[in-house]
């Protein structure tokens, strides 16, 4: 487990405003169309809704906001809200020592022969690890 | 949402003048920039609850916060504002948040 300490990624030329923290910032037009999500998508967000339930526990959602609002600003901009999500979700899973970096290598080693094996493609290498402190 | 007991009565009432503290944050807050220093009036008492400033840290959040409804005055917020005079905005705010308008903000 990793104890996570507070710190704040600040977004550059815009005094002490965290990253995430844009609110009246002029950062372009607003995209207001409606789209649908993808499954995967869907199944981020039950993925979340269980891990945060009475039942699982696994933290608390302020620990997701708090996740996110540590990615750097790059990062912070780059990613899409699921993707933001299931990056939180991970980094989260492997804090709180539910699940270690040996058995979340061996799921995705898994998963990767299982789409060679019907010849999908999967989508792009490893997902930086931003976690606190790991970050290069 | 489900809140805790209140453990001492609100330091504000309804009505009551606060300016959001100007304070930087360390970590996770839930006071947005674009409120910090500005003075808004309570127009309501949401409950009492865990501080997400440590939940987000895997603490367990106590002791537990006020959380109050502040009402603005859009014009109040922004400099070149447009629309309406009488537009408002509405945030909810922890009381470690607030101080009385009545005092300045810090430097």
């Amino acid at each position: 487990m990793v104890d996570p300490v507070p710190r704040t990624e600040l977004r550059a030329q815009f005094g002490g405003r965290a990253v995430h923290d844009v609110g009246g910032l002029d950062l372009g037009p607003i995209d207001f169309g409606e789209h649908d999500l993808a499954l995967w998508e869907k199944r981020v967000d039950a993925m979340l809704i269980l891990l945060i339930g009475p039942k699982k526990g696994a933290f608390k959602i302020d620990a997701m906001r708090r996740v996110i609002e540590d990615y750097g600003e790059q990062q912070y901009d780059a990613t899409t809200y699921y993707e933001k999500w299931v990056r939180a979700i991970r980094n989260l899973l492997l804090e709180q020592g539910i699940v270690d970096d040996a058995e979340l290598a061996a799921a995705l080693a898994d998963a990767r022969a299982a789409f060679a094996a019907e010849g999908r493609a999967m989508a792009a290498g490893d997902v930086p690890d931003d976690r606190a402190g790991r970050r290069a | 949402m489900s809140g805790e007991p209140m453990a001492r009565p609100p330091r504000f009432a309804i009505g009551a003048e606060v300016r959001i503290d100007t304070r930087a944050a360390i970590g996770h807050c839930r006071s947005p920039w674009y409120l910090r220093g500005h003075v808004g009036h309570v127009v309501g008492i949401q409950g009492c609850y865990r501080d997400p400033e440590r939940l987000a840290y895997h603490r367990p959040g106590l002791p537990a916060r006020v959380l109050y409804k502040v009402r603005f005055s859009q014009r109040d917020l922004w400099t070149d504002y447009q629309g309406d005079t009488g537009d408002q905005l509405e945030a909810d705010i922890y009381e470690h948040w607030l101080t009385p308008a009545t005092e300045q903000a810090d430097a």
